[in-house]
């Protein structure tokens, strides 16, 4: 399968080694555009689709270094990236999205899942046979001190691209070098400086120039701002945006700003603990998130207006800190700080599941739609005290949100409601009765172990041992 | 003493030499340059302000504006350049609660800091010592401004710790920085710098490195302990949400100087200088419709060793050529007066600027 893949892979190899030339005798940047577009998947189509991605970091310890546990940065996830739009990812530190960037890109090999470009599997492809394809994926990385050579000139590093892939641009490189500096607005007369010449903003340039020499189909940016000033921040924004207009470039860019990956993507997936806990359309995420998590993350950002300063009647806080990948909560990830959590939740994965025509949620109680798991009603103690920071306010428009657009969709489709929402949490819950009383055990662990700010009040609380050790086979 | 009472004027202040400040916190034409071998770094060139207790001051602009210099300055810890060959030149006034620190004895200003003045730094792992224990290094500054046993001071530690809530603060006294998660690492640095109960609290940065959900918690601590200690607080920033939340008063540093300075509500709705339409402009916002494009401000931040001649901002400013005879680029303009304790450092006229704010500006943001 993979030697296939690979001769698949090669032989394409060829044909754009051809091709790419013939693009670079453009020097507007339209030419080049309409290449990529001809030569690739047409707008929509499916460019990059992952399912069941995994990757454990082993924790070794001992003389023998043997494995002890493993750091479970990435925890199974699935998501498509469709040619021509731009895929967020969001998430806390630590929650993996820099992992994911690194092993869509291969630079980190999976544990376990498959990756696929443009049909292709390329999950355990080696370097050579990943050489064809570092043509199609490029980087731009966060930090853009680190991830120049500072020995190098610009005109070298940029040019490294060619030389590596063996590709003769027309009008030879040095050429083709100051086209993209220009493209990327630097001034070509600068192809022999040196990094520290630069500034943050220009490197970041440099850094996307280089990332763009080869025409790439996809563009993976871990945090390609975040390092930058405000002023300098919206350069580069402005500039990535331009730059997918004029060569129809597909990019998944990685940041921990909601502000900006609203701002760049058409799409956006919020990751907590190595999973995605809500896959939507921008619009439909910031305007009706779903997951409780997404909730609380946009409500936390704060707001540059003096007016709605205090404002704690819009704002989530959330609890402690988040729980170590280690030994991530059983059930649903979020539910050790989750004001929503119920039984349910500490046993049963939620699915992501498309809930809303362009909104997956993994989530038993989402907010603004029905609830999945309506007989499932208790809340944990955990629970509970994490609502006690979320304004009543909050709560109570969540409530009156979440009814609303359940009677909406009831009255809509009444029998889909009826097979769709209500009854399939139930049957996991009742399949996963066997494994459950592990998961209970797993959570406790975990929650003394990891989470000590949110555990500090279960210990004492009266209720809390009933709640926590309440046989799970409640949710049916 | 001529140079001090100029800019001094220029911002509606007493002269320097009068020595009555009303204010708490009283910041006269402070300077701080450091030379190095490729010329005077002029980092903080002429900066005044007040602040009253009970308030906050929130100081924001780009990397190398000064904002941090300007921190350390008031800290007094810029002469600890005495390990190097060369030395932090700072000229200016600093009055805190009626002492001017500049001139004060050094170990007068030490008895003075950590226990009227503290700082809660952006770093917390870099700021907080990896050998001790948190509750060691709690310990160490409450008996140095106190003459206590070690055992008070430890339930003083282990008192601090709760409030700024970590949990079991009698356990994890005695924990070691790296085991503490980064959210919780800021709430001991915080519990550190007000054990002593300070007077004025300097937060530089203090929520940079940490992730939005506990920065929303960082930042409901702070504001939370400054109602309940009364303290002054100056919140140094680039984020103006962080200083939309917290601040009552801004100051918007560019190259080394203040360029706009006013009640929060004045600069967010009404400012009166193109660098802070610039900062508003560029940055994304949520509470907002999606905008098409952000507004950014072109080029980049000039050098503090050259700066441009003429107003600082020149070179980066859409409207600089508005006003006439080329006076942007000659004349260094001063902080005027544009509104009620607002001022601001530009050469177009009021008229000229608050047309184009609410013509050309505001709409877009």
């Amino acid at each position: 399968m993979s030697d296939e893949a690979k001769d698949e892979t090669k032989g394409k190899a060829k044909d754009e080694a051809v091709a790419i030339p013939a693009q670079s005798d453009g020097t507007q940047e339209k030419a080049g555009g309409t290449a990529t577009l001809t030569k690739g998947a047409a707008p929509g189509e499916t460019l990059l689709k992952v399912t069941g991605l995994q990757k454990h970091f082993p924790i070794k310890k001992g003389l023998l270094q043997r494995q002890v546990g493993a750091v479970r940065a990435v925890d199974g996830i699935d998501f498509e990236v469709r040619s021509g739009e731009t895929l967020g990812v969001v998430g806390e530190s630590g929650c993996g999205k820099s992992t994911m960037g690194r092993l869509i890109t291969r630079l980190l090999e999976p544990t376990a899942g498959k990756v696929e470009f443009q049909g292709k599997d390329i999950t355990h492809l080696g370097v050579g046979g990943m050489r064809p394809l570092r043509r199609d994926v490029q980087m731009i990385f966060q930090d853009p001190y680190s991830s120049l050579n500072p020995r190098h000139t610009i005109g070298t590093i940029v040019s490294a691209p060619f030389k590596l892939q063996g590709v003769q641009p027309e009008g030879g490189v040095k050429k083709e070098v100051q086209r993209l500096l220009s493209v990327v607005g630097l001034n070509p007369e600068h192809y022999n400086r040196y990094p520290h010449e630069f500034s943050g903003g220009q490197r970041q340039r440099i850094g996307i120039a280089r990332a763009l020499a080869l025409n790439p189909r996809l563009v993976v940016a871990d945090e390609p701002v975040s390092a930058l000033d405000v002023s300098i921040q919206a350069q580069v924004v402005n500039l990535l945006d331009d730059l997918q207009d004029e060569l129809g470039l597909t990019y998944v860019i990685i940041a921990h700003d909601l502000s900006v990956v609203r701002h760049v993507s058409d799409r956006i997936a919020v990751m907590y603990l190595g999973k995605i806990m809500e896959l939507a359309d921008r619009d439909l995420l910031y305007k009706s998130p779903m997951h409780p998590y997404t909730k609380a993350l946009m409500s936390a950002v704060p707001i540059p207006d003096p007016a709605r300063r205090g404002a704690k009647s819009e704002r989530i806080l959330l609890k402690g800190d988040v729980p170590s990948p280690i030994s991530p909560p059983s059930g649903c990830r979020f539910h050790t700080r989750c004001w929503k959590a119920t039984q349910i939740c500490t046993t049963t994965e939620p699915p992501l599941k498309e809930l809303r025509p362009g909104q997956q949620v993994a989530c038993h109680h989402p907010e603004n739609f029905e609830d999945q798991a309506p007989q499932d009603v208790v809340l944990l103690t955990a629970a509970k005290e994490a609502a006690e920071l979320v304004s009543e306010d909050a709560l109570a428009e969540s409530a009156a949100t979440s009814a609303a657009v359940a009677a909406e969709v009831e009255a809509e489709s009444p029998a889909d409601t009826a097979s769709d929402g209500g009854d399939e949490p139930a049957a996991e819950g009742a399949d996963d009765g066997e494994n459950a009383g592990d998961g209970a055990g797993n959570a406790e662990e975990s929650d003394s172990g990891n989470a000590e700010e949110s555990d500090s009040g279960s210990a004492d609380g009266s209720d809390s041992g009933s709640a926590d050790e309440e046989p799970p086979a409640k949710g049916k | 003493m001529t140079e001090l009472s100029k800019s001094g004027a220029a911002v509606g202040e007493p002269t320097g030499t009068s020595p009555a400040p009303t204010a708490f916190l009283e910041v006269r034409d402070l300077k701080v340059h450091f030379p190095t071998d490729d010329g005077l770094v002029k980092s903080v060139d002429g900066l005044s302000f007040q602040l009253e207790k009970g308030k906050t001051l929130g100081i924001v602009g780009e990397s190398g504006s000064g904002k941090s210099v300007t921190s350390l300055g008031i800290m007094g810890l810029h002469t600890a350049g005495q390990y190097g060959k060369r030395k932090a030149r700072i000229s200016g006034e600093i009055w805190l609660d009626g002492t001017e620190l500049l001139s004060a004895d050094p170990d007068h200003v030490r008895k003075l800091r950590g226990r009227e003045m503290a700082m809660i730094f952006q770093d917390p792992l870099s700021a907080l010592h990896p050998y001790y224990t948190i509750g060691q290094q709690i310990v160490e500054a409450y008996r140095i401004h106190h003459k206590v046993d070690k055992k008070t001071a430890k339930r003083r530690a282990v008192e601090m710790l709760d409030r700024v809530g970590i949990p079991q603060p009698d356990k994890r006294v005695d924990s070691y920085p790296h085991e503490f998660s980064g959210g919780m690492r800021q709430r001991a640095m915080i519990a550190m710098s007000l054990v002593n109960n300070p007077e004025l609290l300097i937060a530089d940065e203090p929520t940079t490195a940490l992730d939005v959900t506990v920065q929303a918690q960082i930042l409901d601590l702070i504001r939370d302990l400054q109602k309940e200690f009364g303290s002054a607080v100056i919140v140094i920033t680039h984020d103006l949400g962080v200083v939309a939340e917290l601040a009552d008063d801004l100051l918007v540093m560019y190259g080394g100087r203040c360029v706009e300075r006013g009640p929060a509500e004045k600069v967010f709705y009404e400012p009166r200088h193109p660098y802070t339409w610039g900062l508003l402009g560029s940055m994304p916002r949520l509470d907002r419709d999606q905008q098409e494009r952000l507004i950014p401000v072109k080029g980049s931040p000039p050098s503090l060793i050259n700066l441009p001649s003429g107003c600082a901002f020149n070179p980066r400013c859409p409207y600089a050529d508005v006003p006439k005879d080329d006076v942007t680029r000659t004349v260094r303009p001063e902080l005027t007066e544009v509104g009620s304790k607002h001022w601001a450092a530009c050469h177009m006229s009021q008229e000229q600027r608050e047309r184009i704010w609410t013509e050309e500006i505001a709409p877009k943001l």
